[in-house]
């Protein structure tokens, strides 16, 4: 499976949610298929992505939020996974592309290449809900069932180490940032 | 334990008063009766952290959801963070309100605080994070509120040093 092809199968059901992605490929690859006003791509601050989906879904309990975020970067913040766990918010899903590689900065393997594996790591730290996909099918079968689940999911994706053969794209990130805030007031 | 319940009372009462309602924390020495006030408030959210950075894009998230929100942490705790504050919170002028114990300046004891004590003002300044050192229990509400007023308006990261004259009580 292809990150890319992943996110397509479930862009339409990121309507109504706050998205937050992580930067590089993630962030160029969801916007290559559409930016909308409730996306916000930290396109920096490796391994927060988590820490601020934890913080909006905390300040907004009504609100889906959905992360998307990658390997390395959940290697960068495990102890963020026990934060998550800890206070376990029911609006949150949390999905983890696994492409075993740090591939935006030269594709050097990462641990979950050789014998660390995320949603066990993720299920451990206490997360309720945890799930390894491997296929499109299997992806947007977990994905729609942790949206509908009420309860805090990591959702891990083992996807081809393939991305997009450039990452900065024409939106700036504090028009994002901004945009991102009022689409927020909005809900 | 000689750490101040009075002043951190007041700390606390200022932090509520400018309408903080999520605090993140990790526990150290002087910040143990504020994680308690913080932890018994039904009003308040205490999010306990693994390590203070994860802190800086709780209150990331919060900004941009309309929560007030506070961190707590020891300078070494800053230290650890500045990466996310770097290339999260300034990159994207987000207002953080970093309450900072200012362990390791004069009268310290613990020698393992005493390197951290010697550059945490200098690293906030290399940062260009405007910083306030509160020491006197009767301006404590007032410069949390000057400072969380200048956060919001520059959208940037402020912060007060909690220091050995306000949080000790040891003569």
């Amino acid at each position: 499976m292809t990150r890319l092809d992943a996110l397509r199968a479930v862009y339409d059901r990121l309507d109504g949610s706050a998205v937050v992605t992580i930067m590089g490929a993630v962030a160029a690859e969801l916007q290559s298929i559409g930016h909308r006003p409730n996306f916000f791509y930290l396109q920096h601050a490796m391994g927060l992505a988590s820490s601020v989906g934890l913080g909006i879904a905390l300040s907004k309990p009504s609100l889906p939020v959905v992360v998307f975020d990658g390997d390395g970067s959940v290697l960068m913040n495990l102890g963020g996974l026990t934060t998550l766990a800890r206070y376990r918010p029911a609006n949150l899903v949390h999905v983890v592309f696994d492409n075993e590689s740090l591939l935006s900065v030269g594709g050097f393997p990462t641990a979950t290449g050789t014998c660390t594996r995320l949603a066990e790591v993720a299920a451990a730290a206490g997360v309720p809900r945890t799930a390894c996909a491997t296929t499109i099918d299997e992806f947007v079968n977990a994905f729609t069932e942790a949206q509908h689940a009420r309860e805090l999911t990591t959702l891990v994706a083992k996807v081809d180490a393939i991305g997009p053969a450039a990452f900065v794209t024409d939106l700036g990130l504090l028009e994002n940032r901004f945009q991102f805030q009022r689409y927020l007031q909005t809900r | 334990m000689p750490v101040s319940k009075v002043n951190s009372q007041l700390v606390f009462d200022a932090l509520k008063a400018n309408g903080v309602r999520l605090m993140s924390a990790l526990p150290e020495t002087w910040l143990v009766h504020l994680i308690r006030l913080a932890d018994d408030d039904p009003d308040v959210t205490l999010v306990r952290l693994a390590k203070e950075e994860e802190g800086v894009g709780i209150s990331m998230g919060a900004h941009l959801a309309g929560m007030k929100s506070a961190m707590l942490m020891q300078n070494h705790g800053f230290l650890a963070s500045i990466n996310g504050i770097v290339s999260g919170a300034l990159l994207y002028r987000i207002p953080l309100v970093m309450l900072i114990s200012d362990r390791g300046s004069f009268g310290e004891r613990d020698p393992w605080q005493t390197e951290g004590g010697a550059v945490t003002e200098s690293v906030l300044n290399a940062l260009r994070i405007p910083t306030m050192r509160l020491d006197d229990p009767a301006r404590v509400a007032y410069q949390i509120r000057q400072a969380q007023t200048l956060a919001y308006s520059s959208n940037k990261p402020v912060a007060l040093l909690l220091t050995r004259d306000l949080m000790w009580e040891e003569s």
